[in-house]
């Protein structure tokens, strides 16, 4: 599985003006393993979101590739989803299908929805519903979605989060075959020795890029400073930016 | 005995059309209802309810008192306010919510104002319809309503639910979420203005909401939750048709007062989260 680079070319992504994410370019390479890191506020679910086609209030260019967007998995913060909707935990991987299916034709998951969540660890929770799952139970349920959708680029935001160290361990595991099988993965992550110990690649993003390369160069004392520099909220009446597009 | 009681009552032509007309919106309104409730718009079908008004008052005012002349307008009406909130909302980054407040005000203000200055409609009667009163133009809408929102529903069933559920996952994977609401926002205005001419919008609404509120006490899952509704929407039907022939209550109070008592009794005795499951057993060994 070779999916194509993922080119940024002074990426801009703003709310109202204000921007998120500044001017960012750069390349996410084809099977790479990347991890997002900085500051609550820097940006980084938005650049996610900018790279699934979710957020559209952007300048600059992202080239895909071609990739059509069943083709890029997302997994969104855990704690955007309703926990209580009444929906058993195979209707939620199966889900993963809807880029081959469609809205309309028949699909046929039950197969691959009970193997997926067999590969994460919930052999037989096919019919449970979701609601009486545990946050790491329910963060594998998102996982097993994602195996289902079978994407060459999978954005992952914060896959580790509010998960205990058994679950986050078999969570990296799965990234980590992502990563074998030549797909390329990006995560956004808070938690930084995972990242020294796990991902190669790292964009350490604070609105404006910090730094992005191989990890070690990446976290270096000084630049993880620099990046808890920036301030939180941005000023109500700014500037226009005067960097040139 | 049990022949006065559940037969005799329906030896009356206008009896069997009145459960005709409800068993056709049990089966129709229930399923929107319990979606609805999902996608947190419980409140949304009453906003709906008003927002009818200037359409149905139009509809009465250039084609008399046809049902198929209120049905349009009112339709027409209540697709303006469900869409136009939905658009709002997502054009301006805005609650649903607070748009169909605003949208359901000005309309139900400019219903009654155009109701008075032509006296084309009792608003009573489109509140509360007369359900013994169903005639056979009546009774052809209801089915017609009925049929469309079922066949409807059904086809945009997946996308709607996944939408409900994960509304960012299904736009990653370019599913276009906002089309999946308006359509499913057309058949919830379908079937309030289909239930009003004869039923009243009240019973419509009633139909549709209150099964579904009360449907999460039985059911774990979705399709559990949707048939549990729908049993309960007839099971009110034919109860409340009953009382009101033997009791002498008007009939469409009477069947909303039936779901109600439903809706309690799901509260009270459900399979889950009612009071009875909550203290009757001992906890498990895990």
């Amino acid at each position: 599985m070779t999916p194509p680079p993922i080119h940024l070319r002074d990426l801009t992504c703003t709310h109202e003006r204000h921007p998120a994410v500044h001017h960012l370019s750069g390349c996410f390479a084809p099977g790479s393993l990347t991890a997002i890191v900085g500051p609550n506020g820097a940006g980084k679910t938005t650049l996610l979101a900018t790279l699934a086609g979710l957020h559209a209030q952007f300048d600059g260019t992202i080239d895909r590739g071609g990739l059509r967007p069943a083709e890029i998995g997302l997994l969104p913060q855990a704690s955007t989803l309703d926990r209580g909707f009444p929906i058993a935990c195979a209707d939620v991987v199966a889900a993963g299908a809807w880029g081959r299916f469609g809205a309309f034709r028949a699909w046929r998951q039950a197969d691959a929805a009970a193997a997926a969540l067999a590969r994460v660890g919930l052999r037989g929770f096919e019919r449970r519903p979701i609601g009486s799952l545990s946050a790491g139970q329910f963060q594998r349920v998102l996982f097993a979605r994602l195996i289902v959708q079978d994407a060459p680029v999978l954005l992952l935001d914060e896959p580790t989060t509010g998960v205990d160290a058994r679950t986050a361990d078999d969570l990296l595991a799965i990234m980590r075959e992502w990563h074998a099988q030549g797909r390329t993965v990006i995560a956004v992550l808070h938690d930084l020795d995972l990242v020294a110990r796990a991902f190669p690649e790292t964009l350490l993003l604070a609105r404006a890029p910090i730094a992005w390369g191989r990890t070690a160069t990446v976290l270096t004392a000084e630049n993880r400073l620099r990046a808890r520099l920036v301030a939180e909220a941005w000023p109500t009446h700014a500037e226009p930016c005067a960097v040139a597009a | 005995m049990m022949r006065e009681l559940f037969y005799d009552p329906f030896a009356m032509g206008f009896m069997r059309r009145a459960l005709a007309g409800c068993v056709a919106l049990s089966l129709a309104a229930p399923p929107l209802g319990v979606v609805l409730v999902l996608r947190r718009m419980s409140m949304t079908s009453d906003s709906l309810q008003h927002g009818i008004l200037p359409g149905i008052a139009v509809g009465a005012m250039l084609g008399g008192l046809s049902v198929w002349a209120m049905a349009l307008g009112g339709f027409v009406a209540g697709l303006a306010v469900a869409l136009l909130a939905g658009w709002l909302a997502r054009a301006t980054n805005g609650r649903e919510d607070s748009q169909f407040a605003g949208l359901y005000l000005v309309a139900l203000a400019a219903g009654v104002a155009i109701v008075a200055a032509t006296r084309s409609i009792d608003l009573t009667h489109l509140l509360f319809g007369s359900v013994l009163a169903v005639d056979d133009s009546a009774l052809l809408l209801i089915a017609a309503v009925a049929s469309i929102a079922i066949a409807g529903l059904a086809i945009i069933w997946r996308p709607l639910v996944m939408e409900s559920f994960d509304p960012f996952f299904l736009r990653a994977v370019g599913g276009r979420g906002g089309v999946w609401h308006l359509a499913f926002m057309a058949l919830v205005v379908l079937c309030v203005v289909g239930g009003f001419a004869a039923l009243g919008t009240l019973m419509s609404i009633g139909l549709m909401m209150l099964p579904a509120v009360a449907a999460r006490h039985w059911s774990t899952e979705l399709p559990g939750q949707v048939r549990a509704a729908v049993l309960m929407a007839l099971i009110a039907s034919l109860a409340g048709l009953l009382a009101s022939y033997h009791a002498d209550i008007p009939a469409g109070p009477a069947v909303i007062l039936a779901a109600g008592t439903l809706w309690a009794a799901s509260h009270l005795a459900g399979r889950r989260e009612s009071v009875l499951s909550r203290m009757r057993r001992p906890h498990l060994h895990a």
